[in-house]
């Protein structure tokens, strides 16, 4: 089996991306302060949560709505809820 | 409309997700003559879902029998197979028979594609299907008992009254905690899972997987397949693709530093998987949660005009064995269907009025195979299931089959010799086996 890339694999998966609205926001002090900025990106399988500049960065676009990040969180470092109905990932297998 | 006095009402019940518990749900009340309304975020039923997807089918013949001829399933599994995995050996129970194909004892399926199906299901039985809608919060009151009491939900702008809410919104169920019914649960209940749906030709599957037309073959495995997180890896089986993934725990994936694709691709990878994978292709990529706590995960299930079915309420098991619950969301899904038509009836939709939904999954496989299981995911917590045993039973073969030149042993001494070697104590080792025995 060819394993490909994260980047290529979410790019074979169908999303509707809300231009508008980002379902994720961190606080970016508490996720350095807790150390939940290397966890978020350890566990997301999507590579959602990057760091670039000493800042964590979300693209929240490639979401896969699992909700780790949410469940390993420090309390209050990151806000997530599912994407607006109809948006977000699209399962054609699941 | 069921008319039992009371305010005035969009719809007698709402309920919240299309996945298997929700369809189900709807599916009865409408058979039951009461108007359901179902609402699901996902822009179709199953869009959002994700699973193994070994479907221990017989609850859901039960309702709609012969589905399995009839909705969209994969393979009916014949073989299971459940495989202990070092870095270079792979020890396993094979287990395969004729007798799990007639009558089904399980199929796989693909969610995008089997949800839909059921909630077409409820839909033809008369529920009222809102997809691409996703419910914000529920609508409360103050109840006659002092407790609040849930009397509809708000979409965006909109609200819809109803008489008793049924939350079968899955292993995040947002509504159930947003009324306390529920609790973020702790990372050693949660695992998520990371799955790949690697696709090949349909006779490719079947000379590999050693199956013959429709059957199907399900491998579970532990080990080095997770790096020694506590977890496990799954391969099963579909029409023209595999289901290929991993299971971890959060405590333990956190705790060992790995990152949790990683983790996937050191599976997709393995050697001892590779003769099975050559030449797939990774159709689709995703990831799910699964609540792993068991039965101690199970708390309330019911307040004041609402009651919660499915993974919403930790109805799953992990018996190491087989992964449950696609099952018993569809067996909670019949007994809260039935609890609130009761309670409408009834005209008490008030905690106490639900109270017939305990009761129903008292009486059924759900909390009675929950209760048998309580004790399985604190057995799987063992860190040496994920490594040392494995290592162990696999150097135990090793010297059975490897005829070195060396004089031969027998088994007893080589299993005495490959436990002095091991880190695993011989006291340990029994202790666990016992407890293994009492657990699964
Ligand atoms: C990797 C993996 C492997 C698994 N393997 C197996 C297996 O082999 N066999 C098995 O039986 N089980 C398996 N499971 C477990 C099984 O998938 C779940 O237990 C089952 O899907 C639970 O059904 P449910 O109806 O309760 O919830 P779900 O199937 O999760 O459905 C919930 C629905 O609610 C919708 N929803 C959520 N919130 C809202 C909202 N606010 N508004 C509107 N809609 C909402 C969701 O979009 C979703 O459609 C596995 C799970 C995973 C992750």
């Amino acid at each position: 089996m060819k394993l490909t890339t994260i980047p290529q694999r979410l790019a074979a998966d169908s999303f509707v991306i809300d231009e508008d609205e980002s379902h994720i926001t961190v606080d970016q002090e508490l996720c350095r302060s807790t150390g939940t900025d290397k966890v978020l990106i350890a566990v997301c399988p999507a590579g959602v949560y990057q760091e670039r500049d000493g800042q964590l960065t979300v693209d929240y676009a490639g979401c896969l709505e699992c909700g780790t990040c949410f469940a390993v969180a420090a309390p209050g470092a990151i806000q997530w809820h599912y994407p607006r109905g109809g948006y977000g990932v699209n399962y054609r297998e699941g | 409309m069921t008319n039992s006095g009371g305010p005035a009402v969009d719809f007698d019940v709402a309920v919240v997700g299309a996945g298997p518990a929700g369809s189900v749900a709807a599916y009865r009340l409408a058979k039951e003559g009461l108007s359901v309304v179902q609402v699901e975020r996902g822009v179709t039923p199953g869009s959002k879902n994700l699973s193994g997807g070994v479907l221990y089918g017989r609850v859901l013949d039960d309702l709609l029998p012969g589905y399995a001829n009839e909705a969209p399933v994969e393979r009916k599994i014949t073989r299971h197979v459940t495989m202990l995995m070092t870095k270079d050996s792979a020890v396993a129970l094979d287990y395969s028979s004729r007798l799990l194909c007639d009558p089904v004892n399980a199929v796989t399926v693909l969610r995008a594609k089997f949800d839909p199906w059921l909630a077409a299901k409820a839909e033809e039985a008369g529920a009222f299907l809102m997809t691409g809608v996703r419910v914000d919060s529920l609508l409360t009151e103050p109840g006659p008992n002092g407790a609040p009491t849930v009397v509809g939900l708000r979409a965006g702008d909109d609200e819809l009254r109803t008489r008793v809410v049924i939350a079968a919104d899955g292993v995040n169920s947002f509504l159930a905690r947003s009324v306390g019914l529920t609790t973020t649960p702790p990372m050693n209940q949660l695992a998520i899972g990371i799955k790949a749906v690697v696709g090949l030709p349909r006779r490719t599957i079947e000379d590999r997987f050693a199956l013959s037309d429709d059957e199907g073959a399900a491998f579970a495995i532990v080990g080095d397949c997770t790096l020694g997180v506590g977890g496990g890896g799954f391969l099963y089986t579909n029409t023209e693709s595999l289901s290929l993934g991993v299971v971890l725990r959060l405590d333990d994936l956190l705790r060992s530093g790995h990152g949790a694709a990683e983790v996937f691709d050191h599976l997709g990878q393995h050697p001892m998987l590779a003769p099975y994978l050559r030449d797939g292709e990774i159709r689709e990529y995703g990831c799910h949660l699964i609540a792993e706590g068991g039965y101690a995960m199970v708390g309330q299930l019911a307040m004041n005009g609402m009651l919660v079915a499915g993974e919403a309420a930790g109805l799953t098991i992990n018996s190491g064995l087989v992964v449950r619950g696609m099952d018993l969301a569809i067996g909670s899904g019949i007994a809260a269907a039935d609890a609130a038509a009761e309670a409408i009836a009834k005209g008490d939709i008030s905690k106490s009025g639900l109270a017939g939904y305990r009761r129903r999954l008292e009486d059924s496989f759900v909390l009675q195979d929950m209760r048998t299981y309580a004790r399985a995911p604190q057995f799987f917590e063992r860190p040496e299931l994920y490594g040392a045993y494995g290592e162990l039973a696999a150097s135990i073969l090793q010297s059975t089959y490897s005829l070195d030149g060396t004089p031969r042993k027998h088994l007893a001494r080589v299993a005495r010799q490959a436990l002095k070697t091991s880190s695993v104590k011989s006291r340990r080792l029994l202790r666990d086996a016992v407890a293994g025995v009492r657990s699964l």
